[in-house]
This record gives structure tokens, sequence and C-alpha cells, in this order.
């Protein structure tokens, strides 16, 4: 049926009708030369085995869908976190249209970032003009409170040094002397996403507080990480130290400018923590990073300028809640309020009210080391059984540190800690040890399809379900979120399950 | 202890760089200083006189076998030679396949935040050739080499390169720390050398710190592995590289920014040493060998 302009198909359905559909196998018949269907079901089937598992896991030269990003794209993520900056990603241009499209994608919010749009001739001899008119441009157009400079692979391998470009710039008269330009080298063949973040932390931190003298005070700062769920988690987080009345900076808050209303004012720059709060931020009592994969050279730094540094797992459900705020009422003194004492409680009654279908599930969890190891002890807690652990950008030690958790745990006996492996490594152990369900991004659709594992999206990247990042999962209210998703999919796949029979389809469960 | 003083040796390749530095490393550690080697040179021989042996493992080789950088132990990839100078090799790509500049970046980069630099009063960059590419400059870059002593002789390229080098310094000094702190002259026996070296260190601002004579038991001590200091420590030229290095560990804080002078400047200059010609002269000499020659015949006939 030709399209009808009053009665349009949508494209998951026009592709079903019959023209389209023979349009399809006749291209497939004539111009791809398939292998025979059942030699293709043979191999699908082997794939699905443990002898292919041996040979995937035994894998050297190929990664196949890594869950991880690439440096530059934690940087400017930290980046956007602070008032009116400008990301400025000294390299070329589509490395940067990648960093942009990426979170756009995820929070549905623009996403701004500008690229020194580096090509042969700055391959050959070096990037510093780029950087002088691209400082220059920037400045000028977009009108930021700093720029914030990370770099790509490109300006990384021919060895451009930021500190020196920078400061070349400011003499040829790009930006004023004053400026704030911190910078990060983020050569994106090293570590990940959460390592991007690290450095450019650390460098806007050193670019604000090296040279200047520390007057201890009663404020702490609290490094979120790299996360997804920001904004939801950082207005959540800023609830919870506003209800206990601590001082403190978030450094880097992206609450904000990823999530802009639509009321006709278009906003490039929106909330973020404030250039001031970042200088006064070297007096603060203590610094607490909230997941310690993303905070590893930055809290060095902060602990050689004299503060103590506490490094937490991303705090998901009530132990690990707990232990954040017995940390925070230990340094600043201010009891934990009445009202968070209720809501913990009604985060345990949530847990009894629904353990009897938790109990004895079995997940496995993909995402950052610092999401993996905080949804395991969730899982943990809840009587849920963890049984593949998953980081493609986790180390060997984190994953020495989780296993031995896991293992003092009578619910993680079954779990297995998968560090440096890809979602390809995943799809051989859930055929070969399937778990009930999986938890990740949207990246793990594909794996919800081929082993028909149902999927549960938590974490970055999710492009497409909308708003998730919009509602918390740290605390004890974002403990009770993520609880009621993972419910959600249990009970729903429940109902699809007895729908054949019609056996224990209950109304009330 | 003292402050981590971080110094560089560059120059043009075959220049007898890695021979100059390890000797007067030696002999720095004569005076009980605790040394570092960086040998940034993928052939990576800049340890071997130390050493006593070419250094096998190498931080980017063991890299590339272990997967990635961040697999290493600093124990790996250091090793200890004479008079406990450390020594360590960034290596590097196969002549004509790679990146040797993002070698150095990568391999640098390692030992320090793997604390290799920890506990020792010197560490000592050889870095290879020109100033090629970003990556060769690491060792340049803010907080790390705060002097460059750049080898040379009285060659034609030799100086060419040094000046070459002395730009590259400059791009760095406008902005950070690093200082030039001066040439050595490692004696070829080209004409007026002395004069010539001492000549262009004064034009790029500099001085020359020392003339290291030419001495057959060099290569004596070479063929052994050894550096002089180790294998005859009483001979003059030994004494030539102690004073080296009391030069060098004196001129802490002494460096200047180097002022390198235009190709033009550079001919004028050793035009003015006799050692090129210039085209009016060579044209003259020439008219002149050929009257001579037509004389000659003309006399023979």
């Amino acid at each position: 049926m030709p399209q009808n302009a009053l009665k349009i198909k949508d494209h998951a359905d026009l592709f079903n009708e019959p023209e389209y559909q023979a349009l399809l196998s006749e291209k497939r018949a004539n111009f791809e030369c398939p292998h025979p269907e059942a030699k293709v079901q043979d191999v699908v089937e082997w794939t699905k085995g443990w002898e292919y598992r041996e040979k995937n896991l035994a894998r050297e030269a190929v990664t196949i869908n890594p869950a991880k990003a690439c440096q530059p794209l934690g940087a400017v993520f930290a980046a956007a976190g602070f008032e009116e900056t400008l990301s400025f990603v000294h390299g070329s241009q589509g490395c940067v249209a990648y960093y942009r499209s990426h979170l756009a994608r995820h929070f549905k919010e623009p996403s701004s970032a500008v690229s020194s749009s580096m090509t042969e001739d700055a391959a050959v001899f070096g990037g510093l003009n780029n950087m002088i008119e691209g400082l220059a441009n920037a400045h000028s157009l977009y009108k930021p409170k700093m720029i914030a400079v990370s770099t790509t692979c490109m300006a990384e391998v021919i060895g451009d040094d930021l500190r020196a470009f920078i400061q070349n710039a400011k003499k040829a008269g790009s930006v004023p002397q004053d400026f704030d330009v911190p910078f990060a080298h983020t050569p994106a063949f090293v570590g990940s996403h959460t390592t991007g973040y690290d450095n450019m932390i650390k460098g806007i931190l050193t670019h604000f507080w090296d040279g200047q003298t520390r007057e201890e005070g009663e404020s702490i700062n609290i490094i979120p990480g790299f996360d997804g769920y920001s904004v939801g988690n950082l207005r959540e987080l800023k609830r919870i130290l506003d209800l206990m009345g601590v001082q403190y900076t978030i450094l880097s808050d992206t609450s904000d400018v990823y999530d802009t209303p639509s009321d006709g004012e278009y906003r490039m720059y929106s909330g973020g923590t404030t250039l001031e709060a970042v200088r006064a931020a070297l007096n603060a009592k203590a610094t607490l990073s909230l997941q310690a994969d993303c905070t590893t050279k930055t809290l060095e730094y902060i602990a050689s300028k004299g503060q103590q540094v506490f490094a937490f797992n991303y705090p998901l459900g009530v132990q690990a809640t707990d232990a954040l705020l017995v940390k925070i009422t230990e340094l600043t003194g201010r009891p934990v309020p009445e009202a968070l004492v209720l809501e913990r409680g009604r985060l345990v009654d949530a847990y009894a009210d629904s353990m009897n279908y938790v109990h004895g599930k079995s997940f496995a969890i993909y995402g950052d080391p610092d999401f993996v190891t905080a949804m395991a002890r969730f899982l943990v807690e809840v009587g849920a059984e963890p049984v593949h652990l998953l980081a493609t950008n986790g180390s060997k030690a984190w994953a020495t540190a989780l296993e031995a958790e896991m293992a003092a745990s009578p619910f993680g006996q079954q779990a297995k800690v998968w560090a440096g492996k890809d979602l390809w490594h995943l799809r051989s152990l859930l055929f070969t040890e399937p778990a009930d369900f999986l938890i990740g991004n949207s990246h793990g659709k594909y794996l919800e399809k081929d082993c028909g594992i149902p999927l549960i999206r938590l974490t970055f990247p999710i492009f497409d379900r909308h708003h998730h990042h919009r509602f918390p999962t740290l605390g004890y209210q974002g403990g009770l979120q993520v609880f009621v998703k993972i419910l959600d999919k249990i009970f729903d796949v429940l109902d699809t399950k007895t729908a054949k029979t019609g056996i224990s389809f209950d109304l009330t469960r | 202890m003292a402050a981590l003083r971080q110094i560089a040796f560059y120059g043009k390749g075959g220049i007898g760089k890695s021979t100059t530095s390890q000797n007067t490393l030696a002999a720095l550690a004569d005076l009980n200083q605790k040394i570092l080697i960086v040998g940034c040179d993928p052939k990576a021989d800049s340890t071997r006189l130390i050493l006593h042996a070419k250094m096998q493992d190498t931080v980017l080789q063991l890299a590339a076998e272990a997967g990635s950088v961040e697999d290493l132990e600093v124990e790996d990839v250091v090793k200890v030679g004479y008079k406990g100078i450390k020594c360590t090799e960034a290596g590097g790509p196969e002549p004509g396949v790679g990146c040797a500049g993002r070698g150095v970046i990568t391999a640098i980069n390692f030992l320090e935040e793997n604390g290799a630099y920890e506990g020792v009063d010197y560490v000592s960059y050889d870095v290879l050739g020109d100033v090629v590419c970003g990556g060769f400059a690491m060792p340049i870059r803010e907080n790390k080499a705060q002097e460059i002593y750049i080898v040379m002789s009285g060659e034609m390229m030799a100086l060419y390169a040094a000046n070459n080098i002395s730009r590259g310094i400059l791009k760095y000094a406008t902005t950070g720390s690093v200082r030039l702190g001066g040439l050595i002259c490692n004696e070829r026996q080209t004409d007026r050398e002395y004069e010539l070296a001492e000549a262009l260190a004064k034009r790029l601002g500099s001085q020359l710190i020392h003339f290291v004579p030419r001495d057959n038991i060099v290569q004596h001590a070479e063929l052994r592995r050894q550096t002089v200091i180790e294998y005859a420590p009483d001979c003059k030229q030994a004494a030539e590289y102690r004073t080296l290095a009391q030069k060098i560990h004196d001129n802490a804080g002494k460096g200047v920014i180097p002022t390198p002078i235009t190709m033009e400047e550079l001919e004028d200059m050793l035009m003015q040493f006799g050692i090129i010609k210039s085209e009016e002269q060579e044209l003259a000499e020439l008219q002149a060998r050929e009257a001579a020659a037509k004389a000659k015949a003309a006399a023979a006939a």
C-alpha cells in the first residue's frame, strides 16, 4: 500500500507491508548471496555453546561492543557541571560531534561543546594556531565564563602541549590573561570516560587551587562522578544535604544544564558549580567522591592539599546510603534528620513487602565499575543473586575486591566478576550460564533480543527510553526508584509467562 | 634531599650523545647523586654503557605485550646499573611504522605516575636526534626537564641541529621554565672547532659548558660496554667527564632562554670561520683554478 498523506504509517509498520517485504527478500536472494538459512542457524546455535564461549573468552585481537566510552566524553560531561563553562576539545571535529550527540541522545537536551577543528595541516604543523583562533572564536561567540580544554586522540598523538598552547594563545590575545582556561590531556586511547572525568576535574581544581593557601573551613565537597542519572541524583543529593543542614559544594553539578525547561528561552549554560565556589572548595574540610573510579587522581591531588578524602561506590540502597550519611554526620557534626530516617524506614518496608518476588532471582550487571559494584551490593541487600558482573573499564584490582566481597555474602555465591570484557563476551556468558534479568544500558537491548533475558535500563547511556535520568537512583528515594524498576520488570515477566496458560495469572501479587 | 633535578640531552643523531650523557652521568653518580636515566630513543641504546648490555625490556615493548601500559609495574622496566644508576628505555616502533613520539609521551607519563621519579636526585632524558615532533618535545614540557644540554660538534649539520633544537626549546621556554643549560662540544677535530662551538653558544645566548676532547679510550671502553669512568677511572678522559659532570651539577638554575638564529645567520657565521665559502668566493676560486690550468696548458704547449 502506498503511503497516504492523511494516515502516514510509522516506519515500524511501514517496512512490514507486503511491497517492502517483497523488496527486501528480493534483495536478499539476488544481491546478498547469503549462506543457506540452515547453515546460518547452525552457526548461531554454535555461538551459544561452551565451545564458542571458551574461544570468545580467549579472544585477544578484537573488542566487540565495549561497555565504555572514551576519555574526552567524560571530560566534556565533567566540564558541563561548572557555571557557564564551555567545553573546548582540541582535536578534530568528528570526535566532538560524538560527545555532543552521545550526551544529547541520553539527556534529550542540547549539549554544547566546541572543537579546535584540526585538519591535515594541523596534524603536520601542530595545533597551536587552531588553539589560538579557536579560543578567540569560542570566547567571543559563546561568551562563556570559563573554557575547559580537553583533547582528542589526534592532538595527543602529535604531542600538542596544552599548558604551553593555552599560554601562547593568551599571549596572542585570544582570551584575556586572567580568563579561566583549565585543561586536561585526555587521550581517548587510554582508560575510559571515567578516566577523562577524573582528569578534567583534577585539571579544573588544579587551575583554581594551585598557588593558593588553604584555610580549613566547615564545608564539604562532593564529587558525583560520571553519572547518567545526574539530573535526578544531584537534585536528590542536594535535598538530602539541605535537610541535614550541611554546608557543601558539589564539584561538577550537571543537574540543570542537562535539564533546561522549555519556556521560550534557550539556555546554552544553566546552573553548575560557580567558579567562586570552586575556588573556595580548597578550604573545605573534606572531599567525598561518590564514585571512586572516577576520581583516583583527583582525590590524590585533593589529599595533597591537606583535605581528608573519602571515596564511595555510587551509594545505592539502604546500607550504601547509610554509610554516606554516617560519614557526612561524622565530618560535619550534623545529625541525620527525622525525615530521612523515615524515608529509610519506608525503603526497608518496601523491601519487606516485595522480598518474596526478588528473592533468589539472578541478575547479570554491566556498566562502569562503581555502578556494577553498587548494583551488586543492592541486589545482595534485597536478596537477589548477582551472577555476572562485567565492566569493560574495570581493573583487575576492582574485580578481585568485588569477587571477595560477593564471596562473603550468601547471595553472592554465584557471582563472577569480569573485568575488561565486552558485551559480546557477556552474550556467551548469558547463553551458557543464564541469568533471570540483565541490568545495564540501552546497548543491552541486543543481548535481550538475542538471549531472551529481560533488560532493565539503569545506567548511562539510555537512548531508547525517555526521562529516566530525571529520577534519582541514589539515596533512600533513589533506592526505591531502582527497586520499583526492577520489580516492574519482574512482574511484567511473570504476567507474560502466566498469561499463556492463565494459571497464576493473578490480579494481586 | 634537594629538589628533583631534571635534565635532558639533545643532539643530532650519531653525534655521541648517548656516550657523552652516560659518561657524564656515571661521573655524577661518583658524586653520590642518585640518578634515573630515561632513554627516549626507539633504538633503546641510551643506557647500554651503564647496564653493560642493551636494555631488553623497554616500556613500550612490555606494554605492547601486556596489552596496555596500565598493566605494567615500574619494577618491570627499571634496571639498575653502574653505581646504582636506574635505567629505563621508552623504546618504540620499528623504523618506518607507528609513532615513536607518542611512545615518548606514554613512557614518561607512565614512569612519572608510577613513582619511578621518587627517591632520585636526577632524572636525565636522552632524546633522539632533532625535536622532530611534539612527542620528542615531551621532556621539554613544563615540570619536566629544567635544563637542556645540546651535544654538538664542529660539523655543519651538528651546528644546524643545535640551532634547531634551540628553536624547539624557545617555543616552550617563553611559556614555561625550561632553559638551555649549554652546549657540549664532542670533539670531531674539525677546523677551529672550539672557537666555532663557543661562537655558536654565544649567538644562542648560552655557554659552551664543556669541550670534550677526542680520545680513543672512549671507544675502547664502549667496546667493553662500559663508560670511561668505569673502564679507566683515572685516565685523562675520565677527568674530562668528571669536570663536565661537576659543571652541570653547579649549573642548576643557570640556564637561559636561547636566542636561535636564522639559517642565513648560521651560514654567515660558518663563512666567517671558513667552514663554508660564499658563492662569490667559490666562483672566484673556480675561475682562478681554471685560469691556472689554462696557463699551465699554454706553458706546456
